[in-house]
């Protein structure tokens, strides 16, 4: 998403399909800076941003590829070494175990606390891609139909809008994962990805819809739609690139907001569970043991926070990037 | 502004329908039977069974019991819980005792925020600035469920008692409000930032105003505006997600109702909490729309 | 639902020294204030407050204090002494019994508690229509099957017929202070069963209007109900009226709804409560309860057990070997250590040690970890389960063991093995009656009253009630019936035991391991009892 080349004129043109209205835009490739690449230069230089930067690579590549960082396998779990107490030897040496300490069944707590990385950020990923497209899709349609359509997509979104999240989570998810089915970990992964787009959607329609209306009133945009351009032209090539800013900025904050709901529903018990390795779990699992083993929950507590600050603090320096009033 | 009220209230009502009709839907058809577990870890007799399904009509279709339900909540009838509890003198207990907590909340953030946000927002860039807005980061990272956990048994704070005096209330009220405290700071930062730039301050500068008129003034009172609506909202939101905090802390308001109805298959209950929430929700987002006009004059509505 | 124990022990018969002295602190030289209050942690009650509607905990807790019925179970030993009544005799070696009332007993309403308040209490708790959670306790007696219809096709649409009588015929009231009971078959253990609350009386204001008084009941027993605030607290105060023998030495007893067991403890360790029946597993870790609390707690051996439960009509799991494998997989040893911080006893056979009729040893090497053995035992049977999973719910604390027990099996056999949690207990049972479960599925027993036979015929004969795992063996059931005709009772005892014997040979359910529970509770109170069912003793308690 920061990569200046995404969004240059050039990179746009390539789907283009060949129209009669190729004339207009023809000025903007002359422009040496667009937005994006504005931003880019702008967020190069500050600290926050290569911070969370090279923060949430770090998550992803966890998430990725883990055996990068642990050889244990986070599901063995030896009785024997319960609580087991966090080795800070073991932190220097590659390939020992406990780097972490021990949790109550035994299975090191350093793993886990990686593989836990993959289902926090495939679950934050997801949800918000899923919001984007689906409350983007509805956010267009309201927006450019107007009328009927508007306030009937506006109502319908107030119907999820109007629970609290985590309210309408548990109550969606122990509907359609009770858990008898011992839901795979895929089901119960996008179970909870869907949920979040269930009660999400509707925030990211409505910046959609805001941009939508604000681009529709454009000169250039009613230039365009006197030239003939047919609707699909002139949302792809006038109002997404406007509504894209809010959207990025919105999702990224959304993404570490995620992560943490995750791990709440995890904890209430209804979220992600076994055998899905993730951090609200074992944060769920460690709450009756603070006393006797702080390092259960100190561990996957840190990364989750980590991550969670690494999103927001990139939503916020993008924001600010792009956000022109500010600078 | 009257007939927008009205077309806004007018609208409201599908919103409510469908989302109890959704919610109703989804608890009822949870999995399971909801008697079960009530005797103990032996079998519940069948005529046990049978007499309570009777008695809270189970067997009909569902869209039968939805109109039920709606119809004796018209009439402010809530029904029973399966052991014989008014639903009602369970929300009459629950709901002060959250609006109280929210109420901590709310005042918490507002005192805390705004300080926080109009110091760093008239010193833009300094050590403090800095520093609140790496703590505000860190304290929306947090999730509550760690910032109760550790506060409850690292400091070895007491549950608050049943009757919720206020002052047991202003710790969990802190925690419950952190996440938006952070958020009410950044936000009044950011206002004062953008509107400090705005012409009618350079005007109000130019003509010559004492500084502290500008900011207490002009500066101020605009840059509110968003803050206030924002918090109108929270005070909403956080009756029904204080789940978390109202466990942590064995506050008996609705969120911890909420969970435990969840649990225990009290439908009736949910879906009581559920429509009243949302209720909420509607009229907050009204009078916050409402409210908008008021303050801000280049607002109008019809 | 956290911690549920449905069912009242009864250990009176076997007097088995059951540490009672560990349990009692001394009363501090101070007098006791007469007028003082405690405060307990507690959860709301499943059903309205009636006793023969009620059968777990939390209700039940609350139901022995404010009603008390024919016969008491000592809080020291269990034995069964008399409370509301007189003398309960039988004449013609257990068919019918002569029950006579204590007289001058009054309702916390003033009224006189008669024979015909039990009577009718009795009868309306049997008749099926009226849905009471115990009514099959009084199957027992003569008519139940006329009071009490079936329904004829499960979850089909025909309904259970109306039941041709209201009222069991073996129950005739003689006058004020005399009733009797003709049971429909000799019983010798019946005397032992009436300290059940299921059969505890009820009066005439109960019968106007059922529901009101559900919510707020009027009993005889030592504490009146003085308010209830729903999902908040109820307090009950003591009451002046009260015959028994032991007399509430406070004036307010205030239950205390807590959701989360973790935030009780915390409570009592402060100050803010009084009582905490079961402190939160996690505080069992390096008894960390017992340095928090040092002589306020208590650990004391309950009588219930673990089993798991086999679903024997699933193939892999219908052979023994199967299952006699799975249990030698299971290190029942290291995971009472580590889990369960010593406070399960590891089983050995099918038999709570606390009963008339129990032997050590009896599941031998079936019951012992051996991976080696294990390993070779499962690979040796024809069809086996793939995976092997163990259902439990997850409202209750059972994750960990679970988990434990499951890595134990994984390890041994290299099948792979999942722990499956229900989210709520009602949901699990259901499956498991309905014969749902796909594997393995946790089931806890507790004993009604201290017999052997207690253990086995509602266990593992063919299709008994908690019979999870629809076992049938005819061998076993017959043997089982020919110890059920027994009349003297050492033989029958003796029969028992040898239906126990072909146990580890079928292997019908895994025994796991018996329960303890540790109870701790503020520096406020003074003499703490926990008696035999678990519960803190309210009437003896004192307070500072």
């Amino acid at each position: 998403m920061s990569s200046p080349e995404v969004a240059t004129p050039t990179a746009e043109a390539a789907p283009m399909p060949v129209t009669p209205a190729v004339v207009e835009p023809a000025p903007r490739k002359d422009k040496p800076r667009s937005l994006w690449t504005d931003a880019w230069y702008e967020l190069r230089r500050k600290p926050l941003f290569v911070i969370s930067a090279i923060l949430i690579t770090l998550f992803v590549l966890m998430a990725a590829v883990p055996q990068l960082f642990t050889s244990a396998d986070p599901l063995a779990a030896d009785l024997n070494r319960s609580l087991t107490p966090p080795d800070f030897g073991a932190w220097f040496q590659f390939g020992k175990q406990g780097q972490f300490g021990f949790d109550l069944q035994g299975a090191d707590i350093y793993a886990r606390t990686i593989y836990g990385a993959r289902a926090s950020i495939l679950v934050g990923l997801s949800a918000v891609i899923g919001n984007m497209l689906l409350g983007g899709f509805f956010g267009i349609l309201s927006g450019y139909l107007g009328g009927w359509t508007d306030t009937l997509l506006a109502r319908f979104g107030d119907i999820f809008l109007g629970l609290p999240f985590v309210l309408g989570a548990l109550v969606i998810l122990s509907t359609f994962a009770p858990v008898q089915s011992n839901p795979s970990a895929f089901r119960i992964t996008s179970l909870v990805i869907l949920t979040f787009i269930a009660l999400g959607w509707p925030s990211f329609a409505r910046i959609m819809r805001a941009a939508v209306l604000s681009t529709k009133q454009l000169d250039y945009v009613h230039a365009a739609q006197a030239l003939g351009a047919r609707p699909g032209r002139v949302i792809f090539r006038h109002v997404l690139p406007n509504a894209i800013a809010p959207m990025v900025v919105v999702g990224t904050i959304t993404l570490g907001a995620y992560i943490g709901a995750e791990a709440t529903l995890s904890f209430l018990g209804v979220g992600l569970r076994q055998p899905v390795v993730s951090w609200g779990i074992m944060i769920g699992d460690s709450r009756q043991y603070m006393e006797a083993a702080p390092y259960m929950m100190a561990f996957p507590a840190a990364f989750l926070a980590i991550a969670v600050l690494s999103f927001v603090m990139l939503g916020d320096a993008v924001r600010d990037a792009l956000d022109p009033k500010l600078r | 502004m009257g007939r927008y009220a009205l077309r806004r209230l007018l609208q409201a009502i599908p919103v409510f329908i469908g989302t109890t009709f959704l919610i109703w839907f989804l608890v009822w058809g949870l999995p399971g039977d909801p008697f079960a577990g009530r005797c103990g870890e032996r079998q519940c007799p069948e005529s046990y069974v049978k007499f309570m399904t009777d008695k809270f009509g189970l067997d009909d279709p569902l869209p039968v019991q939805y109109f039920n339900y709606l119809t004796n909540l018209l009439q402010g009838e809530f029904g029973q819980t399966f052991n014989g509890t008014e639903i009602g003198d369970l929300l009459a207990q629950a709901f002060p005792v959250s609006i109280k907590l929210a109420l901590v909340a709310v005042a918490a953030e507002a005192l805390i925020g705004i300080t926080a946000g109009v110091l760093t927002g008239l010193r833009r860039g300094s050590f403090i600035d800095n520093l609140v807005l790496v703590s505000t980061l860190v304290l929306i990272a947090m999730p509550i469920f760690v910032i109760g956990l550790v506060a409850r048994y690292s400091l070895g704070l007491a549950s608050v008692s049943p009757e919720a005096p206020w002052v047991e209330l202003i710790i969990p009220g802190l925690i419950l409000g952190s996440g938006s405290l952070a958020y009410i700071t950044r936000l009044t930062r950011v206002n004062l930032v953008e509107n400090r730039r705005a012409d009618y301050v350079r005007t109000a500068v130019a003509k010559g105003l004492a500084p502290s008129r500008v900011t207490g003034v002009h500066l101020l009172r605009n840059s509110m505006i968003p803050v206030v609506t924002w918090l109108g909202l929270d005070l909403g939101s956080l009756m029904g997600g204080a789940i978390v905090t109202e466990g942590i802390f064995n506050i008996r308001g609705i969120g911890g109702l909420l969970f435990d109805s969840i649990n225990r298959r009290q439908s009736g209950v949910v879906v009581s909490i559920v429509a009243i929430l949302v209720l909420v929700y509607l009229i907050v987002n009204l009078l916050v729309d409402l409210l908008y006009g008021v303050l801000d004059p280049r607002i109008r509505y019809e | 639902m956290r911690g549920i124990t449905p069912w009242k022990v009864a250990v009176g018969l076997t007097a088995v020294a059951l540490a009672a002295a560990g349990c009692t602190s001394t009363p501090e030289p101070e007098a006791p204030k007469t007028d003082g209050s405690f405060i307990i942690s507690w959860g709301e009650p499943q059903n309205p407050l009636v006793p023969a509607g009620t059968s777990e905990t939390q209700g039940g807790v609350v139901i022995d204090a404010l009603f008390t019925g024919l016969t008491n179970y000592a809080a020291a030993d269990a034995k069964t002494e008399m409370a509301n009544a007189e003398s309960i005799t039988s004449a013609d070696s257990g068919a019918t019994w002569t029950v006579k009332l204590k007289s001058g007993w009054k309702w916390h309403d003033g009224t006189p508690v008669t024979a015909k308040n039990y009577v009718d209490a009795w009868n309306y708790a049997a008749y099926s229509p009226n849905g009471l959670v115990n009514g099959t306790f009084f199957a027992d007696i003569k008519g139940y099957d006329k009071v009490a219809t079936a329904d004829p096709d499960d979850d089909g649409p025909k309904e259970a017929p109306k039941p041709a009588a209201d009222k069991l015929e073996g129950l005739a009231v003689v006058d004020d202070t005399t009733f009797t009971v003709t049971l429909g078959a000799p019983s010798n253990l019946w005397p032992i069963k009436v300290g059940y609350s299921a059969f505890m009386p009820l009066p005439e204001a109960f019968f106007k209007d059922p529901a009101a008084f559900g919510q707020k009941p009027i009993g005889n027993g030592p504490f009146k109900l003085e308010s209830w605030t729903k999902n908040v607290e109820l307090k009950v105060t003591r009451f002046d009226d009260y015959q028994g023998a032991e007399k509430p030495k406070v004036k307010d007893v205030i239950f205390r709804v807590y959701t989360d067991d973790a935030a009780a403890y915390e409570d009592v360790k402060n100050g803010t409560i009084d009582f905490q029946q079961q402190v939160p597993q996690a505080k069992l870790v390096g008894d960390l309860y017992k340095t928090d609390f040092g002589a306020a707690s208590s650990n004391k051996p309950v009588s219930s057990s673990a089993f798991l439960a086999m679903p024997t009509w699933l193939p892999g799991y219908n052979d023994p070997k199967v299952r006699q494998a799975i249990s030698m997989a299971i290190d029942r040893k290291l995971i009472v250590e580590k889990i369960f911080n010593n406070t399960r006893i590891p089983m050995n056979g099918w038999v709570n040690p606390n009963m008339a009729g129990f032997k050590d040893g009896v599941c031998g090497e079936f019951c012992t970890f051996d991976a080696a053995k294990a390993k070779a035992l499962f690979d040796s049977a024809a069809t086996k389960p793939a995976e092997i999973s163990l259902a439990y719910n997850g409202d209750g604390p059972h994750k960990a063991w679970v988990d434990a027990v499951c890595n134990s099996i994984q390890t041994s056999l290299g099948v792979p093995c999942v722990g499956k949690p229900f989210p709520t207990f009602g949901e699990f049972r259901t499956l498991v009656q309905t014969q749902k479960m796909t594997g393995m599925s946790r089931a806890g027993w507790q004993a009604d009253y201290p017999h052997i036979e207690n253990w086995l015929n509602p266990l593992v004969k063919t299709g008994a009630s908690s019979n999870d795992g629809k076992f049938s063996d005819a061998a076993l059931d017959a043997k089982l019936k020919e110890a059920d005709g027994t009349s003297d009772l050492a033989a029958a005892e003796k029969l028992y035991q040898e239906a126990e014997a072909m146990l580890p040979a079928l292997m019908p359910t895994i025994p796991m391991w018996h329960s303890s529970q540790q109870s701790v509770w503020s520096a406020k109170l003074g003499t703490v009892t926990i008696n035999t069912f678990g519960e803190l003793d309210l009437a003896t308690v004192t307070v500072k």
